[in-house]
């Protein structure tokens, strides 16, 4: 398993003018963050983030970011297998809409949360009606759907491409050897899925994780419910106490190197695909 | 019967017609040119493709049936397969691929390893058991394929190209295995040493159809197309070497150019025996005084089956017949040279 890259060909110097444009699209990326870095009170950085209103903050970014990639998991799994697996009329018209949200604002996915889920919304009225459920606005429940909203698709794309790429033989051999379809499920396909869900669930987690608009349109901005970190920033930038602010962002910026790190053979170096390994692993 | 299979399926534009019997323990060689539909009759059996009409029962158990609309999913059939391409679960190691059928039959976890470790040292493989299926040779990958179907101890046992990419050596020892297995055998080959030493009965199939059914011998003294004479126009003798010697079972010695002691399978080409009214006297080292059993003209030339001692074909021309005067009953000469006859371990 080499991950070295081939030795660099002679005469193949880049053109200046490619070399100059990749230098500033770094800098454009870059530049803003080494400016917060710059910023940052470090001497106080300990006791900032310690703050009662940043650790509020802070744990219902968790709970909120889990559960809604937890929600996006145990949906989107049957949805992405839906996607992959079955051929039935208007399945390009599904996908389309379940993909909506990666392109949409988020602040329109809040507006339509809103008229939808509200008290007077479609689905609002009959949660009240038939589970007497007063409303979602306000609650952690409605910041978990609204992250949701924006982070499922990103775990549906991921699980359906890898359900896509599966060799699917593998799970008719299974068959043939005596398992049913939930020992196939459970003994094949998802173990051979589990890079693809574990990207999926990362993703859908790291989207959830930043949400702002949808969360702040339509469930609001309560402190201990709804306040998450993005929204205890915008607040803290907005009300005049910037060092709070640049805290809890290099704390996000530290969750998110996390993230890349963790995705790093998907992203940053992409694995060949199945490398096979030819040589003989023992005399026989 | 452990197989009664009547099947029409089809695969896209391809389509299937095929009927045939297997007693139980028998094993049946399916043979044909690539594109005959091979494949696709097996995995027909395996309930991977419907069957459009007529009627599958294996070991008693009416698995298909589209008039009564019964369709069995393989995983309620009696059967294992192994398929040509292997498909060993990446995810897991060699051991636990071939012990997923004894845990699916509901082995606990323990006596499934064992029966697992056992089939893996009967294809010779006890000390690759913790490999992963990506660090197998393919030679390898294809015993354990054999191993993960076979450990599943089924009534009916699929093998569709199962020795393709052995080495001879491993070749012979999984053909003894796959002789001694007491499951009802179907295997697709193409291999005519593999049809003759393994197969009770043989089906050749081209286009989708069988075209011919019988034991290998039957096959082979009468090949109805010239792809099946193709595959089968070669001879077979089994007997006992001692250097140079082989020692026929019908009690003829041959004399070969390779040395090689114990029991050995030796071919040839029906195209490397002359035949001749008198004894000949020539370089060849092999010659004997045949019984013509049976003279059967093809297009471009004559298959002359010989009888005792040893029972073996010659191509001989029209006029050759003619002018040796050959009838069935008849005697001549067969002179073989020790170049032409290749052995091997049987």
């Amino acid at each position: 398993m080499t991950g070295r890259a081939t030795p660099k060909e002679p005469n193949r110097r880049p053109p200046i003018a490619v070399l100059v444009a990749a230098i500033i699209a770094v800098a454009v990326l870059a530049l803003p963050l080494v400016g917060l870095l710059q910023r940052t009170p470090w001497s106080t950085l300990g006791t900032r983030l310690g703050e009662t209103a940043t650790l509020e903050a802070l744990r219902v970014s968790v709970v909120v970011s889990l559960l809604a990639a937890a929600v996006s998991m145990v949906l989107g799994l049957p949805l992405a297998w839906v996607l992959a697996r079955l051929t039935f009329r208007g399945r390009a018209l599904v996908r389309a809409v379940v993909l909506l949200p990666m392109v949409l604002p988020p602040v329109v996915g809040g507006i339509a949360l809103f008229f939808a889920l509200g008290r007077k919304g479609l689905v609002g009225r009959a949660l009240q009606n038939w589970f007497g459920i007063d409303t979602l606005i306000g609650t952690t429940a409605g910041a978990v759907i609204a992250a949701a909203f924006v982070s499922m698709p990103f775990f549906v794309i991921t699980a359906e491409a890898g359900l896509r790429q599966l060799d699917t033989r593998l799970e008719s051999a299974a068959s043939t050897l005596g398992a049913g379809r939930w020992t196939v499920l459970r003994r094949i396909t998802l173990p051979l899925l589990a890079p693809s869900l574990a990207a999926g669930a990362t993703l859908s987690w790291a989207r959830a994780l930043g949400e702002f608009g949808a969360t702040i349109t339509f469930a609001g901005n309560h402190p201990g419910r709804t306040r998450t970190l993005p929204l205890a920033i915008a607040q803290a930038n907005e009300a005049g106490q910037p060092e709070a602010a640049i805290a809890m962002s290099v704390l996000l910026i530290g969750v998110s190197l996390l993230i890349l790190i963790g995705l790093r053979h998907r992203w940053i170096a992409p694995r060949t695909t199945q490398q096979k390994n030819s040589s003989e692993a023992s005399p026989s | 019967m452990s197989i009664q299979a009547e099947v029409h399926a089809a695969t896209g534009d391809f389509s299937i017609h095929a009927a045939f019997d297997a007693p139980t323990g028998s094993c049946t060689a399916i043979v044909g040119p690539n594109g005959a539909g091979k494949t696709t009759l097996v995995h027909a059996l395996a309930g991977l493709i419907p069957l459009r009409q007529g009627r599958i029962v294996l070991a008693g158990q009416v698995v298909d049936d589209p008039a009564q609309g019964i369709q069995t999913p393989p995983d309620r059939r009696p059967i294992a397969l192994h398929s040509q391409h292997n498909l060993l679960f990446p995810h897991l190691s060699v051991v636990d691929n071939v012990a997923f059928g004894p845990r699916c039959a509901g082995l606990a976890a323990r006596p499934a390893r064992q029966r697992a470790e056992e089939w893996l040292s009967r294809v010779g493989l006890a000390d690759l058991a913790e490999l992963r299926p990506a660090q197998l040779s393919g030679g390898q990958a294809q015993r354990v394929g054999l191993a993960r179907a076979a450990a599943c101890e089924p009534n009916v046992l699929l093998l569709d190209e199962s020795l393709a990419s052995l080495d001879a050596e491993t070749r012979t020892d999984v053909r003894h295995l796959l002789a001694d297995i007491e499951a009802t055998r179907v295997l697709i080959t193409h291999d005519p040493v593999e049809t003759r030493v393994l197969a009770d009965q043989l089906l050749v199939m081209e286009k989708g159809e069988i075209v011919q059914t019988g034991t290998p011998e039957e096959v082979a003294a009468d090949p109805r197309t010239p792809w099946t004479a193709g595959l089968l126009d070669i001879n077979l003798l089994t007997g006992t070497a001692a250097g140079t010697e082989v020692a026929l079972e019908g009690g003829l010695t041959l004399t070969t150019a390779t040395p090689m002691t114990g029991p050995v399978l030796v071919t040839f080409s029906p195209a490397a025996v002359t035949l001749s009214t008198v004894e000949p006297h020539t370089s060849a080292r092999n010659t004997w005084e045949a019984e013509v059993a049976r003279i059967q003209p093809e297009s471009d030339r004559v298959r002359v089956l010989l009888g005792a001692p040893v029972p073996c074909q010659a191509w001989v021309t029209p006029q050759a017949v003619g002018e040796l005067g050959l009838r069935a009953g008849s005697r001549c000469w067969a002179a073989l040279k020790a170049t032409e006859l290749t052995v091997r371990e049987a």
